[in-house]
């Protein structure tokens, strides 16, 4: 365990020690800001008009209308942003060398995954911390509901969670980190798009794509339901990518 | 201290490493040599714990290397040829977070680092960050890395590689005054580094045992002659075969502008040679003696030799 400690703490270092984690977050930031500011601008002309008619004005909802949107662009923002905090995490190690300094260190292969992968979860939660920060405008002026707004949040630890473990995998198969960024993307976006294959194609083939597509599982958690059926998918995908890492670890240096 | 008994190590059809076997005593300082691609790094990634070998056996610090990693890992200091250096970190936080991952308590941490940053003589760029350090330094700070948890044996993957000839002749005095302390196997493919520094020597090629035993010892079991390169006023045929008349000489023959005067070890004929110079007026520029290690090591790297 502190072993793992340390490897965070050096993680994040590196991440604070270069420009990468100022940039990212500054980055970020100003998209979910952009986003937050267009949705509350166009929210507020709505609601305007939708008060005048007494059938809409019940329909008017601070949370579906705005944080639930709001959420989705993250989750398209942090497609783009995850591999961004992972293709540097074990590919620079292999390729300057210094993962012979970990590989030779009395440290477990899992040991080094897992302080890589939580100093990157770490990294996005001060992002989501962030971003919550702009919520303090909606409470203090409005009245949205406090759950859904949490579940949102923890849909979107969640997404992280797994995107991020995605990641790891793909820094660790390779030493280039354009091409870790780049597989991270693209498996990211079919992950996402998967579910628009279920549309045309039917039978059972259509509810396993549906399952695999993270954009369903992340659905119900923006509208306020916690389900464990998601949170089990969140869960099992992102230890399956930890797994796959500490095996292509482990096998690259059996080979 | 170190003990390598039929280590071999195949990456799918190429053999790396064959039947390597070879020990290393408490206390020394020892040379892998060998030209490159020999399988000098393959046989230090395996001791210590990089790499798996396919088969053999190997143990440090009375640790096996493949039951007991972990005790291996912390008996063993290890300078990779890359040198594992995070460039954006300073000399010294680098350093406390090697000692972190080497599991030295944190009461201990500082001042083993400010110990290896003395010995390692980096006190004036120990603020500095990494990358804007000279290469000599950071080879430096690739061997006070290996040492900060005082490992009992040190195993260094060409420290002098890509150095100028001051910072080299730095490098080999730290290792030099390391002797004693640690157990140290280094790796080389430049002899006189081993002639230098080391009291024994390992000569590998293409992944097999060539010789291995301390320096004296493989000078006198593999040269059954002795001799002295003779460079004169002219070092023709003629002065040739003056040298050819004195009882108990074997071989001679003109190499270039010397002359090389072989004998059977057991008697020394220098002085025979030398009064044969003076006698005749032949004009002596140098005499110097075959050096019988480097003559068995230029012949292994020929491929002319096995074992």
């Amino acid at each position: 365990m502190r072993n793992i400690w340390s490897l965070v703490k050096k993680e994040l270092r590196t991440y604070f020690s270069s420009p990468i984690a100022y940039v990212v977050i500054a980055g970020f930031l100003l998209l979910v800001g952009y986003f937050f500011y267009s949705l509350v601008s166009w929210f507020n002309a709505a609601a305007i008009q939708m008060t005048q008619n007494p059938y809409y004005a019940q329909q008017v909802n601070i949370n579906e209308m705005v944080f639930s949107p709001l959420f989705h662009n993250m989750t398209i923002i942090l497609i783009l942003v995850a591999p961004l905090l992972t293709m540097r995490l074990l590919a620079e190690e292999k390729k300057s060398g210094t993962d012979e300094l970990l590989f030779t260190s009395p440290l477990s292969v899992g040991e080094i995954v897992l302080g890589k992968y939580i100093a990157a979860l770490i990294m996005w939660v001060i992002m989501l911390g962030l971003t919550a920060l702009l919520s303090i405008f909606a409470f203090a002026y409005g009245n949205p509901e406090l759950a859904p707004w949490l579940t949102g949040y923890l849909g979107l630890f969640f997404m992280g969670a797994l995107f991020i473990a995605i990641g790891l995998f793909f820094s660790s198969l390779t030493e280039n980190q354009i091409v870790a960024a780049f597989l991270t993307v693209v498996t990211l976006l079919l992950l996402l798009v998967l579910n628009w294959a279920t549309s045309s194609g039917g039978g059972s083939w259509k509810t396993v794509l549906g399952y695999l597509s993270f954009s369903e599982h992340f659905e119900d958690m923006t509208r306020g339901i916690l389900d464990t059926k998601d949170i089990v998918y969140y869960l099992t995908f992102s230890a399956f990518g930890l797994f796959l890492t500490h095996s292509v670890i482990q096998s690259r240096r059996w080979r | 201290m170190i003990e390598v008994r039929e280590l071999t190590k195949k990456y799918g059809e190429l053999v790396a490493v064959r039947d390597l076997t070879f020990t290393v005593g408490a206390g020394r300082i020892w040379g892998l040599l060998g030209p490159n691609a020999a399988g000098k790094t393959t046989t230090m990634r395996i001791l210590t714990g990089y790499l798996p070998a396919t088969s053999g056996h190997a143990t440090v610090a009375g640790f096996d290397v493949f039951e007991k990693p972990d005790d291996v890992k912390r008996s063993i200091g290890y300078l990779p040829e890359v040198v594992p250096l995070y460039l954006d970190m300073t000399v010294t936080s680098y350093l406390a977070f090697v000692a972190e991952i080497k599991q030295i308590p944190k009461a201990r941490r500082k001042a083993a680092v400010a110990r290896v940053v003395e010995s390692a003589g980096l006190g004036d760029v120990s603020r500095r960050i990494i990358k804007t350090i000279s290469r000599g330094f950071k080879q430096r700070v690739g061997i006070a890395q290996a040492m900060i948890h005082d490992p009992k044996v040190l195993v260094l993957d060409e420290p002098t590689i890509g150095l100028d000839p001051a910072q080299i002749r730095e490098i080999r005095e730290l290792i030099r005054s390391l002797r004693g302390e640690h157990t140290i196997l280094l790796s080389t493919h430049i002899l006189p580094e081993v002639t230098q520094i080391c009291d024994g020597v390992v000569i590998i090629n293409q992944g097999r045992l060539m010789a291995s035993g301390s320096l004296a010892d493989l000078a006198a079991s593999f040269e059954k002659t002795d001799g002295v390169l003779v460079r004169l006023h002219r070092s023709g045929p003629e002065e040739a075969a003056l040298f050819r008349g004195l009882p108990g000489v074997g071989k001679v023959a003109v190499e270039g502008d010397e002359i090389r005067v072989e004998w059977n070890r057991g008697r020394d004929l220098r002085d025979d040679v030398a009064r044969l110079v003076l006698d005749k007026g032949l004009g002596l520029k140098e005499m110097r003696s075959v050096a019988g290690i480097e003559e068995l090591y230029m012949k292994i790297v020929a491929g002319g030799l096995e074992q």
